[in-house]
């Protein structure tokens, strides 16, 4: 019944949009927004589909309420090349070592992985497993998965 | 989907207190929101007022208080307590504990208190702290109180809670010397699963192998998380052998009464919190 004026940044953007009390973050990216890089999977916080960093935090936004982004960074996987269009090193690994196979669960993976590189630059095979099974392929595809989150971080590395 | 509803963003837990007593029982209180918001697409609550705690910064936090307790607020998150120096030192069992739970995303917003008013007898924090001895700090439209963590939980989804209160935090008091501890969860199908079993143990054993303290606290085998003290008794005051604690595991898994479910027959977690209660029993007493 409420509405809300929130005030946040995407992408470091910054946007004002009027929104009912029970709008969800992955309806106010979506629909509100047209942020369309972000799916929506399972909807019960399960997948990792909707994966998104809010203030650096990995987060779910299938299950957080709208209001809670209210003064805060979002960054979805369109924030994550630069504006001329220049990658990731985690998005070029995941293109040159097969991180993906249909693409769907391809954005979560990449803001999970940004997260947990961001945590820890030099991931162990255990670790990433640990933080990155919130984040289900249904192509399987999680050797290259993996194998491009080494790469990305051994290039992080190279390049420090 | 989500029915409608009046959001409220009280500043403190006073505010949070009035609202709850102004609205009763059409309004329900809101953490981190991973339970609450999965209940209201669902249909299974529509309340008319949400009272969400994210602007009581009174709530948050974890400290060392002067007598050697440790306190969690109500709303640190389980990603919070899995990373905090404090808890760790306090406890390096309730830190693992916690990073046991779902997955990161899920950790970073769900909270204590909303995990512990949840009341689901699957979850992981309940037994963990149930062995370290916590107690849940209460307040309310009456006074204070602090009451032992097995009080609180009285039935599946259902707490000791009266209208109107709210988990302020839990309180773990200082753990004797020497304690061990330690919670395993049985995850035969999944990672990010909830528990199929679970089993805290912590347990002070003097010089000569003589058990001086023990408490065994066992999820997912019942309506609430159940205090395994008929086990407890079995090995108090004993030097632990392993028929000694084959035969505590025995009691444990007779208090138990499991529901079948997709993850096993009520036979099959009976097992299982045997076996499961032997090796924590050996993690700390041996
Ligand atoms: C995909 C998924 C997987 C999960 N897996 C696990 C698992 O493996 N192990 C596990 O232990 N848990 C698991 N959970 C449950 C999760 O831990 C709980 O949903 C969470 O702890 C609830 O906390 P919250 O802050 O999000 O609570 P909310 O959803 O905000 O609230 C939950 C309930 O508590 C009440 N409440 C909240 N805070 C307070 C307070 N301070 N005082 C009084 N009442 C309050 C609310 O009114 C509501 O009834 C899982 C959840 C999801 C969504
Ligand atoms: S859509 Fe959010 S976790 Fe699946
Ligand atoms: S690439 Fe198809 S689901 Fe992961």
């Amino acid at each position: 019944m409420s509405r809300h004026l929130l005030k946040f940044s995407v992408n470091g953007v910054a946007r004002e949009v009027e929104v009912p009390a029970e709008r969800l973050l992955i309806d106010l990216l979506r629909e509100d927004l047209a942020l369309t890089g972000t799916k929506e999977g399972c909807s019960v916080g399960v997948c990792g589909a909707c994966s998104v960093l809010v203030d650096g935090v990995l987060l779910s936004a299938c299950l957080l309420p709208a209001f809670r982004v209210d003064g805060t960074e979002i960054r979805t996987v369109e924030g994550l090349a630069s504006k001329e269009g220049r990658l990731t090193p985690l998005q070029q690994a995941f293109i040159d070592h097969g991180g993906f196979q249909c693409g769907i669960c391809t954005p979560g993976q990449l803001m999970a992985a940004t997260a947990l590189l961001g945590e820890d630059p030099h991931p162990t095979d255990e670790t990433i497993k640990h933080f990155m099974m919130g984040n289900l392929c249904r192509c399987t595809g999680y050797q290259g998965i993996i194998r491009s989150i080494h790469a990305a971080a051994d290039e992080g590395a190279a390049r420090a | 989907m989500t029915s409608t509803y009046d959001l409220h963003m009280p500043a403190t837990a006073r505010e949070a207190i009035d609202l709850l007593a102004r609205h009763g029982d059409d309004a329900h209180v809101m953490a981190g929101g991973t339970s609450l918001v999965l209940m209201m697409q669902q249909g299974l609550i529509r309340p008319a007022h949400v009272v969400s705690l994210h602007k009581v910064s009174e709530l948050r936090g974890i400290r060392s208080t002067a007598d050697g307790s440790l306190e969690i607020g109500a709303l640190a998150t389980h990603r919070e307590i899995e990373r905090s120096p404090l808890v760790r030192a306090h406890s390096a069992m309730l830190a693992e504990a916690f990073a046991r739970i779902a997955t990161v995303r899920i950790r970073e917003q769900a909270t204590l208190g909303g995990n512990l008013a949840h009341a689901d007898p699957a979850q992981d924090p309940p037994p963990a702290l149930i062995a370290v001895g916590a107690l849940v700090l209460i307040q309310g439209p009456g006074p204070a109180r602090e009451i032992p963590l097995e009080d609180l939980l009285v039935d599946i989804f259902t707490t000791s809670l009266e209208p109107g209160e709210l988990i302020v935090g839990v309180r773990i008091p200082p753990l004797a010397a020497g304690t061990r501890a330690v919670y395993l969860k049985f995850l035969p199908r999944t990672e990010d699963d909830y528990a199929t079993v679970s089993v805290a143990a912590a347990a002070v054993v003097a010089g000569d192998g003589t058990v001086r303290q023990l408490r065994v606290a066992l999820g997912a085998v019942g309506a609430t998380p159940i205090r395994a003290r008929a086990a407890e008794a079995a090995l108090l005051g004993l030097k632990a052998d392993e028929k000694a604690i084959k035969a505590a595991a025995e009691r444990a898994a007779e208090a138990t009464d499991p529901i079948a479910d997709g993850r096993g027959s009520a036979g099959y977690k009976r097992s299982m919190a045997r076996v499961f209660t032997e090796r924590a029993l050996r993690a700390v007493l041996a």
